[in-house]
């Protein structure tokens, strides 16, 4: 996907800005950005490294256990007939727990194992192993909102620039993450309906 | 002097702390931690300079004041900023070309600007949507993923609309 984006983005505009006399300024763009690419990293090395670092003490230091008990009743709510002791439960709760304290790395290959116990549990279920189940779906969705309650790399970008105050836009983000995960995952509820996990509407 | 810029130095003293009482070599696992992102942030970088480069051509060109311009009615009608647009468009698809836009968003709008506050709460609050579908089902053998995409697509919108709208209430324009 990402080779057509760039191929389009790169192909138009040089063509448009040829068409519309802008092209000292793509001149400039293909000699001076990559550079800007490189400032960028080196500025964002030093707050992920930091973050990093930080979020390897919480998880050492057992944050992540007290987080994932936090997560327990609302994930009874969300994954329907789940068992609660099993495998595929316990793979959700650490994913949700390090996406929380932003830890991207170690989140996806959790979602990736978690992924593959609810595989198994839908087949084991007589589910249609090309169709996903509900749960499937649901953990899915949960992973496409953002739970980080930290911006860092954002409010550090910020900084860069001259923000009087980086993190003012802290609860603004707050409120945008959860109206856009309640949406999705209230879709994702109302929406099941239209589309069966069994495959009859095939 | 604002009351949120106390979370960040509030929640690494609590993480240190934590440690310290949990007894963990608060130090080592540090450098740990770092050294694991250090190599995030080295694996980004040609990735970004493809990307921060594809993106500068797009605004030297001339096209996003074409696009604003198209997309002003609806853009208008919700109060979104249209410097953010391209910002809304790259977001769901790529994390990496989402940090090439919005670092050029604040560069050319201040951070403390209507349209840079919009693209910060947009940055912290959303993330790349079709990138997550893609490795979470590439690990599974069902190809029918059913509503995940028009889910998460409800999400990302709602997102948008809720960005604007909530700097608007905690900022005012200016």
């Amino acid at each position: 996907m990402m080779n057509k984006i760039f191929s389009i983005i790169i192909v138009i505009s040089i063509a448009y800005g040829i068409y519309s006399g802008n092209f000292s300024q793509l001149s400039d763009s293909l000699l001076n950005d990559p550079s800007s690419a490189v400032e960028l990293v080196i500025f964002l090395t030093g707050s992920m490294c930091l973050w990093g670092g930080l979020m390897r003490i919480a998880e050492k230091a057992g944050i992540t256990c007290y987080m994932a008990m936090l997560f327990r009743p609302a994930a009874k709510l969300l994954f329907k007939g789940l068992d609660l002791n099993g495998k595929a439960f316990r793979y959700i709760c650490m994913n949700v727990t390090a996406n929380i304290l932003g830890l991207g790395n170690a989140a996806t290959p959790l979602g990736i194992e978690a992924m593959k116990e609810l595989e198994k549990v839908h087949i084991s279920e007589g589910g249609d192993p090309l169709r996903a189940s509900d749960n499937m779906v649901t953990f899915t969705v949960l992973n496409t909102a953002s739970l980080t309650i930290i911006p860092s790399t954002c409010a550090a970008i910020r900084a860069k620039y001259g923000s009087a105050s980086p993190m003012e836009i802290f609860p603004a983000v707050i409120i945008t993450a959860l109206s856009a995960l309640t949406a999705a995952l209230l879709a994702s509820q109302i929406l099941k309906r239209f589309s069966k996990q069994t495959g009859d509407d095939k | 002097m604002n009351a949120a810029d106390l979370v960040i130095p509030l929640i690494a003293a609590l993480i240190v702390l934590t440690g310290l009482i949990k007894k963990v070599n608060v130090f080592d696992e540090f450098i740990e931690g770092a050294k694991e992102n250090l190599q995030t942030s080295v694996s980004l970088l040609p990735s970004l300079i493809a990307l921060v480069t594809a993106i500068g051509l797009f605004k030297a060109s001339g096209l996003p004041e074409v696009i604003a311009a198209a997309m002003s009615p609806l853009t208008n009608a919700l109060g979104f900023p249209s410097e953010c647009i391209p910002l809304a468009l790259i977001r769901p698809i790529s994390g990496s070309g989402a940090l090439a836009v919005f670092d050029g968003i604040l560069r050319d709008c201040h951070p403390d600007s209507y349209a840079g506050r919009v693209a910060s709460v947009l940055m912290g609050s959303t993330e790349t949507t079709f990138y997550t579908i893609a490795v979470y089902f590439a690990a599974v053998k069902a190809k029918d993923t059913r509503h995940t995409l028009p889910s998460a697509l409800a999400g990302d919108i709602t997102g948008f609309i809720v960005s604007a709208i909530s700097v608007r209430l905690l900022f005012g324009i200016c």
